[in-house]
């Protein structure tokens, strides 16, 4: 027997999702106010709310003293970058995986998936030398390799799930149809994961535009994306509440749109293959 | 052409032998069907044959030419597969044509082949639908059209009916067995359903374990099993056995005898029992007798218009011409 939602349950429920939603997105709300208050106003205790003289003074002065459009430029350079080089790398790894898998497939997985455990800080020094010697430091091509590698295994991970779900006879059919590996790859396994890729490609987008780490130690100018231009706004100075949250809100600001935008695969992305 | 030979194939996974040695022998323009129970290794046999499986050992020709190593695209094979394996991103034109396109064959004719195909198997009104909005049939049909193109030398089936209902399944039947009388193409077909074997097959192949158990036209295999695995699997319903003194009469261990070759009477007869269940077909009945004191339950087939109910003594006798008899080992000898 189905149990009988009643309207008062129903209310309390969408109740405590709002709530939760809010208590998530609060920061990046509060974040955002503050990106419009003054600096007096953004320290001011007790905080205030909403009941503040509006201003856009940060975000001009922000545009004033840095290149936001560079470092934008960065970050889309960086994430499109690492998930494009990332996808490339995975597709035939997860393929392999998924469709000829050998004893030690599920061992490699968890093996890859384990480097994620790792603090990023213990490799820091190695990675820092090695990028001292091939001139890689400040350069978007070596960060790039960076970010692709740090997010490569949940990509595979990601990926092998959706080529999971696709059954094998399929391709056994374009085998018998003539495809060659090239041909099953191209016309038949990746437009059928279309919808799993393109959720992976987002997630990874997000992920590197994201990721701070990495970005923040191993660029100075040249390869500085929009982390760099956040963080620039923490000085020794002091911090400037009000500057440091308009750079922060024009940094989040793509990303949020595009993750508004495909919420819906997202979600979809996240939760496949969890239920049949 | 389109011949198929088997030579000492066998096939292994890991540690555990699907097909012993095997030698088969499909000869150029055949039906073939490769009939036995779930697990008894015919849809491998099917897939050794495709090269999606690579054999263990033993060689496999195809009009004379190895084709051991040469991989699936190159074996002038096409296949029909249980699930269809249709792309589903693809609409029936495009799924039918893939092959073609694969071949890079001409946009033109590969135009042509495609509307042909559809003409043949009434698909020209769902050309720019996609798979998902077909019924099962209809996609069967697509697998069907999509393997046609390709005039390959053989047709593979792996159980191509089984996921159809019984109406959808008789039609196909009679639609592929019509397909192989125009095409005259060697055909390859796996079911686990004896009725498709006896009604398509030209040669019947009856596989247990991986073993050959006979090779025959359906009613060589219906009128001379060679041993009782092959003469329980043919026919529906299945053969009586009798074993014990009955059997001993006839100076054999298992008598078997099939259920239209019993007479019934309410009178008198050379066996009786109590009908158990009685089902009416309207051409024929079918009566699950017990109590024989021959076996659990005897099968006999009845003319549609005999009115034996539940619980009703009837009284049995069979065709003496027609008893088979099986020794020991289940071989039958006469």
């Amino acid at each position: 027997m189905a149990r009988a939602v009643t309207t008062n349950r129903k209310m309390i429920n969408t109740a405590v999702a709002w709530l939760i939603g809010l208590l998530i997105f609060f920061p990046i709300l509060w974040t955002i106010l503050t990106s419009f208050k003054t600096e007096a106003q953004a320290i001011a205790d007790p905080p205030i709310f909403l009941f503040f003289d509006w201003t856009l003074e940060n975000y001009s002065v922000v545009q004033e003293r840095s290149d936001y459009m560079r470092f934008l430029w960065n970050s889309i350079f960086l994430a499109g970058g690492s998930t494009i080089l990332g996808l490339i790398i995975a597709v035939p790894a997860a393929w392999s995986m998924a469709f000829v898998p050998s004893k030690r497939t599920k061992d490699i997985l968890l093996w890859m998936l384990s480097t994620k455990m790792l603090p990023a800080v213990g490799v820091l020094y190695p990675i820092y030398l090695l990028f001292i010697q091939l001139g890689l430091l400040d350069s978007r091509i070596g960060l790039t390799i960076v970010l692709m590698l740090i997010n490569l295994p949940i990509i595979v991970w990601m990926l092998y799930t959706y080529f999971k779900e696709i059954p094998g006879e399929i391709l056994e059919a374009a085998r018998m149809d003539g495809a060659g590996l090239k041909e099953e790859l191209l016309y038949i396994l990746t437009p059928m994961a279309i919808p799993g890729i393109a959720s992976t490609m987002l997630l990874n987008f997000i992920l590197a535009w994201n990721e701070a780490f990495w970005t923040l130690n191993l660029t100075a100018v040249n390869a500085a994306p929009l982390t760099a231009f956040i963080a620039s706004y923490s000085s020794p100075e002091g911090l400037f509440f009000a500057k440091l949250s308009a750079a922060s809100t024009m940094a989040i600001a793509p990303i949020l749109i595009l993750g508004w935008f495909s919420q819906k695969q997202l979600v979809r992305g996240l939760t496949f293959g969890a239920v049949k | 052409m389109g011949q198929i030979t088997l030579k000492q194939v066998t096939k292994s996974f890991g540690n555990v032998e699907v097909i012993p040695s095997l030698d088969l022998e499909i000869g150029d323009g055949e039906f073939t069907v490769f009939v036995g129970p779930s697990g008894c290794g015919k849809s491998t046999l099917l897939r050794l044959i495709a090269g999606l499986e690579d054999i263990s050992s033993g060689q496999i020709l195809i009009d004379g030419q190895d084709a051991t190593s040469v991989p699936p695209a190159k074996r002038g094979l096409a296949m029909v597969f249980q699930s269809y394996a249709l792309y589903p991103h693809m609409s029936v034109r495009k799924n039918i044509a893939f092959p073609l396109r694969m071949a890079k064959l001409h946009k033109a004719e590969q135009d042509r082949r495609v509307e042909q195909a559809a003409a043949v198997l009434n698909l020209t009104d769902y050309l720019d639908r996609r798979p998902g909005q077909l019924s099962g049939g209809q996609r069967q049909r697509v697998a069907i059209g999509r393997a046609i193109v390709r005039e390959p030398s053989a047709f593979l089936f792996d159980e191509p009916l089984s996921n159809l209902d019984a109406a959808l399944r008789v039609g196909m039947r009679l639609e592929i067995s019509e397909l192989h009388e125009r095409l005259k193409t060697t055909m390859i077909y796996v079911t686990h359903d004896q009725v498709e074997a006896m009604t398509m097959a030209d040669k019947i192949v009856v596989l247990r374990a991986g073993n050959i158990e006979q090779v025959g036209s359906p009613l060589e295999l219906y009128k001379n099993p060679r041993n009782q695995f092959v003469a329980g699997f043919i026919g529906s319903p299945k053969m009586n056995f009798i074993q014990g003194e009955e059997a001993a009469k006839y100076g054999a261990h298992t008598i078997g005898i099939r259920p239209e070759h019993i007479a019934v009477s309410e009178t008198d007869g050379t066996w009786s029992g109590i009908v158990s269940v009685s089902e009416h077909l309207g051409s024929d009945t079918f009566f699950h007798i017990h109590d024989t004191g021959l076996a659990d339950t005897i099968t006999v087939r009845a003319g549609g218009e005999i009115g034996f109910r539940h619980g009703d003594r009837i009284h049995m006798t069979p065709r003496e011409d027609v008893i088979h008899k099986f020794n020991e080992n289940g071989l039958r000898f006469t």
